[in-house]
C-alpha cells in the first residue's frame, strides 16, 4: 500500500536535472502528495516558467509512482506559489557546498538592481563578500554569474525569486 | 468556448472578458518577441548579452507557453495547438515584436526598453484579475520579468546619452500598443516556427 509518506521519500531521490546535487524536494517544488484509490496526485510548481528541466523533472515523478505500483497524476500548478524561499536548508547547503551561492531570501518590492550590485552575497567557496555581479543572467534562468575578488572564481548565484 | 460570450465581448479580464480575448495578444507578444531576442544568440555585441538575450528569450517563451495553456483550459485545445497550429493572419501578437531588428543593437535595446516598460504595466493589471488562475500566473510572471526590468533600465541608462539609441527609441515609441496587420518579417518567421509542426504530426513543444 503507497503512502504519502513513500511517495516523499521516493520524490526525495530525484535530483534536479541541471543540479543533480540537489533533489526536487529539497527545491520545493513538490507542493503537495495526495494518495486516494491506488492514485498519486502530485501538486507541482515549476521554477522558473521557461525552466526546460520542468518536462524532466515531471516525468522522473511519474516514473517513480508508477514504481510503487501506482499511478501519478502530476499537476503542473502555473501560479506564484514557488519562491526560492521554499528550497530548505539542507538543499540550501547542498547548493553551495556544489559551488552555487544559494538565493538571498525573498523581499517585499523585489530585486533591485542596486542591491544585486552590493557586496551581500558571498563567495560559495570561500565564504568572502568581496563578490560582484558580471551578470543578472547565467547559463539557466534561475542564475546570476558573479565573480569572488578575493579567491578570483566567478561562481553562479542562485537568483531569488 | 463553453460559456457564453456577452454581446460586447469586454476586453478586460477584470470585467470578466474571456481569458482567450484578453492573453492571447500578450502570449503571442512573448512568444515572438521571445523567438526575435533569441536571434542574437551567439552574435550578440558581448558575451554576457549573449548569455542575457538567450535567457530573456527563454523566459518569454515559457511566459508564453503558460499562459497559452490557461487559453487552451478555456478553449478545449491545447498549448501546443494555440503557439503553432494556427494561421498567420490569427495571431494577435503587435507588430513591434514582429520587427527583425538583428544586427540593430541600438534598435534591439529600445524595443527591449520599451517592451518591458509596457509589459509590467499589463502585468499589473493582470494582477488585479478576478480570475484566480489568472492573477496567480501574473504574479509568477512579474517576478521574472523583475531581471528583465533591471537588465533594461541598465541598458537605458547606458545608452540614454547615444543620439542612435534616443533615435531608435523615438521611431519605434509609436509603435508600442499597435496591433493590426502583420509586417511581411512575421510571415518568414511563422514560417521557421510552425516548420516542426506542420512536417511532424503532433510534435510537441
Amino acid at each position: 500500500m503507497v503512502t504519502e509518506e513513500r511517495v516523499w521519500e521516493a520524490l526525495a531521490e530525484i535530483p534536479d536535472p541541471e543540479i543533480p546535487p540537489i533533489s526536487i524536494v529539497d527545491l520545493g517544488v513538490v507542493r503537495d502528495v495526495t494518495v486516494s484509490n491506488g492514485t498519486v496526485h502530485v501538486e507541482f510548481t515549476p521554477t522558473f516558467l521557461g525552466c526546460p528541466a520542468l518536462e524532466v523533472m515531471r516525468d522522473q515523478m511519474a516514473a517513480r509512482i508508477r514504481d510503487l505500483g501506482a499511478e501519478p497524476d502530476v499537476e503542473v500548478v502555473l501560479d506564484d506559489s514557488w519562491s526560492t524561499d521554499r528550497i530548505t536548508p539542507e538543499g540550501r547547503e547542498k547548493l553551495r557546498a556544489s559551488g552555487f551561492a544559494p538565493p538571498a531570501p525573498r523581499e517585499a518590492g523585489g530585486p533591485q538592481l542596486v542591491q544585486l550590485q552590493s557586496k551581500a552575497f558571498k563567495c560559495p567557496y570561500c565564504g568572502s563578500t568581496e563578490t560582484r555581479l558580471e551578470n543578472i543572467f547565467g547559463p539557466t534562468p534561475c542564475r546570476s554569474v558573479r565573480y569572488c575578488d578575493s579567491c578570483r572564481q566567478p561562481f553562479e548565484q542562485f537568483k531569488t525569486i | 468556448m463553453s460559456e457564453p460570450k456577452p454581446e460586447q465581448p469586454s476586453n478586460s479580464l477584470l470585467q470578466g472578458g474571456s481569458r482567450a480575448d484578453v492573453l492571447l495578444p500578450i502570449a503571442d507578444d512573448e512568444l515572438i518577441l521571445g523567438w526575435r531576442n533569441s536571434e542574437w544568440t551567439g552574435i550578440a555585441p558581448f558575451l554576457e548579452e549573449d548569455v542575457a538575450f538567450s535567457s530573456i528569450a527563454q523566459n518569454e517563451v515559457g511566459h508564453a507557453r503558460a499562459l497559452y495553456q490557461l487559453v487552451a483550459e478555456e478553449l478545449g485545445t491545447t498549448a501546443d495547438e494555440l503557439a503553432f497550429d494556427r494561421k498567420p493572419e490569427e495571431y494577435r501578437c503587435s507588430p513591434f515584436v514582429e520587427l527583425r531588428l538583428v544586427p540593430d543593437w541600438a534598435k534591439t535595446i529600445a524595443r527591449h526598453c520599451l517592451y518591458e516598460d509596457a509589459d509590467e504595466r499589463r502585468i499589473k493589471e493582470l494582477l488585479e484579475s478576478d480570475d484566480p488562475e489568472v492573477a496567480g500566473l501574473a504574479a509568477k510572471i512579474d517576478r521574472e520579468e523583475a531581471y528583465h526590468r533591471i537588465h533594461s533600465r541598465m541598458w537605458f541608462d547606458r545608452l540614454q546619452d547615444v543620439a542612435q539609441f534616443q533615435e531608435a527609441l523615438e521611431e519605434l515609441r509609436p509603435m508600442v500598443d499597435q496591433r493590426g496587420e502583420h509586417l511581411s518579417e512575421f510571415e518568414q518567421l511563422w514560417e521557421e516556427m510552425t516548420e516542426v509542426r506542420r512536417s511532424v504530426a503532433g510534435a510537441t513543444w
